[in-house]
């Protein structure tokens, strides 16, 4: 614990990044403080706020991990959907007439949403990698296609009607007090952690993402890597969709479309480099902690339209792409001087 | 007595209290050819944009023809008959030849719209200056370096040049390539144009220019008649540092070959290709820019899928059909494009190092072991001298011999038995250069056998016992080095 | 210098619009052989109705991959610029005709733009980060500032101008008519201009030396920050002119129901041959590939595919598409030698 906190202190130091978003979050609590109290400090709506964003922060997760790479995954939403309209099918299909569910169900639709999400994620590995479709369009393709998956299996209507159980387990609070939504999140997350930053494939991406090239002269099995990126990237985006499926107690095609180009938005808040090589979680988690504040503290504020969120969102994606600019310029400027 | 061209006077230039440039000063006349040589870091690229405009000098003036400028705009160095030639010649590869050949001028005079018919009388007209001939409508893209290069000097005649700026020009050229610029080159001689190479090497630059400015840290460090310099005075001035000249002895080279190529061929590439290499010697692999020499490495290094043949290490006939299979076979590749194929630039320096072992530092379930990852780091860190303060820095703040000697610490990592570099020096100051030659001397001496791709005879000749000279994707010749020389081996590569 | 005839065509077959051009003959022929409606004169005169808007989206889209960029804020800039006009007129009571919408639509459009363009250009800050912050303030703007929600009536000059028709189609069989909108000549005056600005205009040339290399062009004298900027200034008023005509074809302003359509009209533009790398690509291929793209959208209901496979069938087009400009790409780096000889031979025989 000792040695993790030591590595914060040296995060601050050297990550301006970081620290920026640190300090917005520090400065957005202090005002929320100063003006509504008792409307934002509250457990209930601290518990809200973390049963919300684990849906679309785990979209964010893996759309990082395909970031890194140099790529990206615009098929999450996609994928999330259909994750969630062929396990709403099975739930019901599992459904008993006195709308119990037998207890293998839950940790089934689990083990399934992991299997079509890395099977989707395969698809997009495979076209990224195999048949060199830039990411970006084979990733926009394959989203469509998911997405029409969706509409063919359900018409455009939403799934329900299948055992509130399923929506009741993951809208639990573990002891009271923990959202399910939010464990399924940082479980999530410390796997992605640990993945980046404590093994060699971890590297092996981050090496890959900032040059690809020179990976497969080092005798990188790259092909491979992609695939696996997207696999995981698939698996986040499928247990999104899971947690989408209980807070809506549906599934229909078009549920969170908005959350793909905000997704991203989060990831490039979060530091990591569009251009691969580039990016740690600490940083993505960071804007998805500071964009629901901002959110939440906004609705805090009946007189102001919840859509000013939308506003500020961009406003402070440019902002922190704007101090960066000035920040790199004078460290590049001087840098130049001294060569 | 005639006039010169241009005069830098005294020029200083200092970015932020740094000196780049400490009192140049140099004169051209017309239709002189003048090399302007120093290592990277040495001032001369800061020199050419001063002349060219693109920097202001903190103190000292400019001369051109007479009139004096303080600081001169890039318009004015236009008009004044300055064109510079970069190293990627700043052409349009997605427009066609015409285009890039007219677009300057029709921009320089300010017109709005574009007249087609009025485009290729441009383009014609250029390219008539060289007598260079060339299908208009190709795109740029699709040209060879040294076509690309005859279209960026046609371009920098369009603007009643006198004087042109050449950064490099004959790195990636054929020695037949070379041979029709310098042909060009004397005919703009001819027609009281200067030209000034800037080059950090001595190589055929040097043959065709009448005089020399060599710099170094800033400053000017000796100029004269280029046919009064040698190679070693070269070496002193461009480096402050004296270097013996050795000829490279192998201590002890195994009597079984540890790798052999038997009828190697790759359609339209390579055909038959057979030779052996033992452990301890170093083996040159030389000829011309399409002769193969690229492919035959990448097919020694599975990048290549070669079509028949088979390679056999230490007798055993092996299977080399991807990079992972060829590290597994311990032979490492250290690829001829640093910046794009050998290195990571934005990531760290420790991990630039371990990349192609990192598997080697996993623990159960692929998990890093740091102490091992930080203590092989280490070792090689010091073993290679890469100066650097500390390992996690970014590969990008090292210079450029730092930055080979990572990508040479990268194979030596694998602890392999096979190394191949391509174009080992390219790109590298002298300094450097000296130094890697020593490590892969020390190399070859613990028992590597090394193969090294290179049209830098003088460094075949130096560091290689013997050299196989390959022409239209055959070796044509095997050589012993010690008794050979690059007249002979040249007389091969044609 | 005469090339050959040969040649020519070989040339002509690297390209991607011969490929997608082909795809949409056979798709039409397809769709014709099964339906026998493909091409019976409402039909065709549906399809072109419904290819103004996002044919519109696709130019500026197109122009904007060209010289290099991306730009996803496209439907949100038009949907703001599109309510706010329609806001403003509606509280001036404006009983006009079409051209002061228009007009003002431009000028917001240019706005908004220029907004793109300051962050792109100036600062040089990676247009698709930026875009898509734009994205986001443009519809926080439009929903927060401007309290947007659906407007069921707009301004007279705009309903009449979206009810009006070039001309009627009927199709002799089944007696159904459609009407050819007049804000298909906006589309049609758009891309004349933008085919003549890309080819005749230094500006235009500029475009795609910039998408070919910056560099280069910086050092050839493009003034490339300026030309960026007028750049998205230009996108953003042809996304603001799309932004109007749809609201005047629907006959009602709906804030949000463009947004999210970036994607497929990126999609229809690389499809047609741009890279999305900049400096390739022409208008041509642009105006084929989002009829593609239309074409699938609106006409498989004709050979009995439902409607809600349509995107199933987009995804499959879009992969397909990219799959085939990969390989091409792919084929074309590990034959340039051969190329490049195969040249000099055509070349030596002239």
């Amino acid at each position: 614990m000792k040695t993790n906190f030591k590595n914060i202190g040296s995060y601050f130091k050297k990550d301006q990044h970081i620290k920026r978003l640190i300090v917005m979050i520090i400065v957005w609590m202090l005002f929320i403080a100063l003006t509504k109290f008792n409307k934002f400090y509250s457990l209930l709506n601290f518990q809200t706020m973390a049963a919300q964003f684990p849906e679309f922060g785990l979209m964010a997760l893996g759309i990082m991990l395909c970031m890194i790479t140099g790529g990206i995954d615009l098929s999450i939403v996609g994928i999330a959907n259909m994750t969630a309209i062929l396990n709403a099918f099975l739930l019901l299909a599992l459904t008993s007439e006195n709308g119990s569910l037998p207890p293998y169900a839950i940790p089934l639709v689990f083990v399934l949403a992991i299997v079509i999400g890395a099977a989707a994620g395969l698809f997009n590995g495979l076209l990224v990698s195999k048949v060199k479709i830039p990411a970006i369009l084979a990733t926009m393709g394959a989203g469509e296609l998911f997405r029409g998956v969706c509409m063919a299996l359900t018409n455009g209507n939403a799934v329900s009607k299948f055992s509130r159980t399923y929506s009741q387990l993951i809208n639990n609070k573990i002891g009271g007090i923990f959202p399910v939504q939010l464990l399924i999140f940082i479980i999530m997350a410390v796997v992605i952690w640990f993945i980046l930053s404590k093994t060699v494939f971890g590297t092996k991406i981050y090496m890959l993402g900032s040059n690809l090239k020179a990976a497969k002269y080092s005798g990188l099995k790259t092909d491979k890597l992609l695939i696996k990126t997207y696999m995981l990237s698939g698996i986040c985006a499928g247990l999104g969709g899971m947690i989408m499926l209980a807070n809506y107690n549906s599934a229909r095609a078009d549920y969170g479309s908005v959350y793909t180009l905000q997704c991203v938005l989060i990831v490039v808040l979060g530091g990591v480099n569009p251009l691969g090589g580039k990016g740690k979680i600490s940083g993505v988690i960071l804007a998805i902690i500071l964009l629901r504040m901002l959110e939440t503290g906004i609705n805090r504020f009946p007189h102001i339209s919840s859509y000013y969120i939308s506003l500020i969102w961009g406003g402070v994606l440019i902002l922190i792409m704007v101090l960066n600019y000035f920040s790199e310029n004078k460290k590049f400027t001087i840098k130049n001087k001294a060569a | 007595m005639v006039e010169s061209l241009l005069k830098t006077v005294d020029i200083y230039k200092s970015f932020a209290g740094v000196q780049a440039l400490k009192g140049v000063s140099f004169s051209l006349k017309p239709g002189e050819i003048h090399c302007l040589a120093g290592e990277n870091g040495s001032g001369k690229s800061t020199l050419i944009k001063v002349i060219s405009g693109v920097y202001a000098p903190t103190s000292g003036h400019i001369e051109f023809s007479g009139r004096t400028y303080n600081k001169i705009t890039p318009i004015e160095a236009i008009n004044n008959g300055i064109q510079v030639i970069y190293q990627d010649f700043s052409v349009f590869p997605n427009l066609s030849v015409m285009e890039n050949l007219a677009l300057n001028s029709e921009l320089a005079d300010n017109k709005r719209f574009v007249n087609w018919k009025r485009m290729r009388k441009i383009a014609e007209e250029s390219l008539s200056k060289i007598n260079f001939s060339i299908d208009l409508d190709l795109d740029v893209g699709s040209l060879t370096v040294a076509e690309k290069q005859m279209i960026a000097i046609s371009r920098a005649l369009m603007f009643n040049t006198r004087l042109i700026i050449m950064d490099e020009p004959t790195t990636a050229l054929t020695k037949r390539e070379v041979q029709q610029l310098f042909k060009i080159i004397l005919k703009l001689k001819d027609q009281g144009i200067a030209i000034l190479f800037v080059s950090h090497k001595l190589n055929e630059v040097f043959e065709i220019s009448e005089n020399f400015t060599i710099l170094r840290n800033g400053e000017k460090v000796a100029e004269g008649e280029t046919s009064s310099l040698n190679t070693d005075q070269f070496s002193y001035h461009m480096t402050g540092r004296e270097f013996e000249a050795k000829h490279f002895i192998p201590a002890e080279i195994s009597k079984k070959p540890i790798f052999e190529a038997k009828d190697i061929s790759l359609s339209g590439k390579l055909e038959d290709i057979s030779f052996s290499l033992f452990k301890g010697e170093i083996l040159g692999i030389t000829g011309l820019l399409d002769s193969g020499r690229s492919e035959l490495a990448l097919s020694m290094f599975g990048m290549n899928k070669i079509d028949s043949g088979t390679f056999e290490l230490n007798g055993k006939v092996v299977k080399i059909d991807s990079p992972q299979a060829a590290i597994e076979n311990k032979i490492g590749y250290v690829p001829e494009d640093r910046l794009t194929e050998g290195l990571f630039l934005s990531q760290s320096i420790a991990d630039n190092i371990i990349i192609s072992v990192i598997d080697k530092f996993t623990g159960k379930a692929g998990i890093l072991d740091n102490e091992k990852r930080e203590k092989e780091i280490k070792l090689w860190v010091e073993e290679l001298s890469i100066a650097t303060p500390d390992p996690n820095n970014e590969c990008q703040t090292l210079s450029g011999g730092n930055q080979q000697r990572i990508a040479l610490a990268k194979w030596l990592a694998c602890n392999l038995d096979i190394l191949i570099l391509n174009g080992p020096t390219v790109g590298v100051d002298i300094g450097s250069k000296h130094d890697i030659h020593e490590i892969l001397q020390n190399l070859a001496n613990k028992g590597l056998g090394v193969i090294i791709i290179s049209d830098d005879l003088p460094e075949i000749l130096e560091n290689c016992s013997r050299v196989l000279v390959m022409k239209s994707g055959k070796i044509v010749s095997d050589l012993d080095a010690k008794t050979s020389d690059e007249q002979a081996i040249l007389s091969y590569m044609m | 210098m005469q090339t050959s005839l040969p040649f020519t065509i070989k040339r002509i077959f690297r390209r991607n619009e011969p490929y997608v051009f082909l795809v949409l003959l056979a798709l039409c022929v397809l769709i014709e052989i099964r339906s026998g409606q493909f091409f019976s004169p409402n039909n065709l005169v549906d399809i072109s109705s419904a290819l103004v808007v996002p044919g519109l989206f696709a130019i500026g889209a197109f122009l904007v991959l060209l010289s290099g960029g991306i730009d996803v804020s496209f439907p949100a800039l038009a949907s703001l610029s599109a309510y706010a006009t329609t806001k403003l007129l509606l509280v001036m009571d404006y009983q006009g005709g079409i051209l002061i919408p228009i007009l003002i639509a431009l000028l917001i459009g240019a706005v908004l733009g220029a907004f793109n363009g300051l962050f792109i250009s100036i600062l040089n800050l990676p247009a698709l980060i930026v875009t898509l912050g734009s994205s986001s303030v443009f519809k926080g703007v439009m929903q927060g500032a401007l309290n947007s929600k659906q407007l069921t009536v707009i301004p007279i000059g705009m309903q009449e101008f979206g009810k009006s028709s070039l001309f009627t189609a009927t199709n002799s069989i089944s007696g159904l008519t459609s009407r050819m909108p007049t804000s298909f000549i906006a589309f049609i005056l758009v891309a004349v201009a933008v085919f003549f600005m890309l080819r005749f205009t230094m500006f235009g040339r500029g475009i795609y030396g910039i998408g070919g290399s910056e560099v280069s062009a910086i050092r050839a004298g493009f003034r490339v920050k300026r030309t960026k900027f007028m750049l998205y200034v230009m996108v953003g008023m042809i996304a603001s002119l799309a932004g109007v005509i749809r609201t005047c074809m629907m006959q009602q302003c709906h804030p949000t129901n463009m947004l999210g359509m970036e994607m497929n009209i990126i999609a229809g533009v690389v499809l047609g041959g741009t890279l999305i790398t900049g400096g390739r690509g022409t208008l041509f291929g642009c105006v084929l590939g989002t009829l593609l793209i239309v074409i699938v959208e609106n006409s498989l209901i004709l050979i009995g595919v439902p409607t809600s496979f349509k995107s199933v069938f987009t995804g499959a087009l879009i992969i397909l598409g990219t799959s085939v400009s990969a390989y091409q790409m792919m084929r074309s780096s590990h034959s340039q030698r051969e190329k490049l000889l195969s040249r000099r031979e055509v070349v030596n025989e002239n």
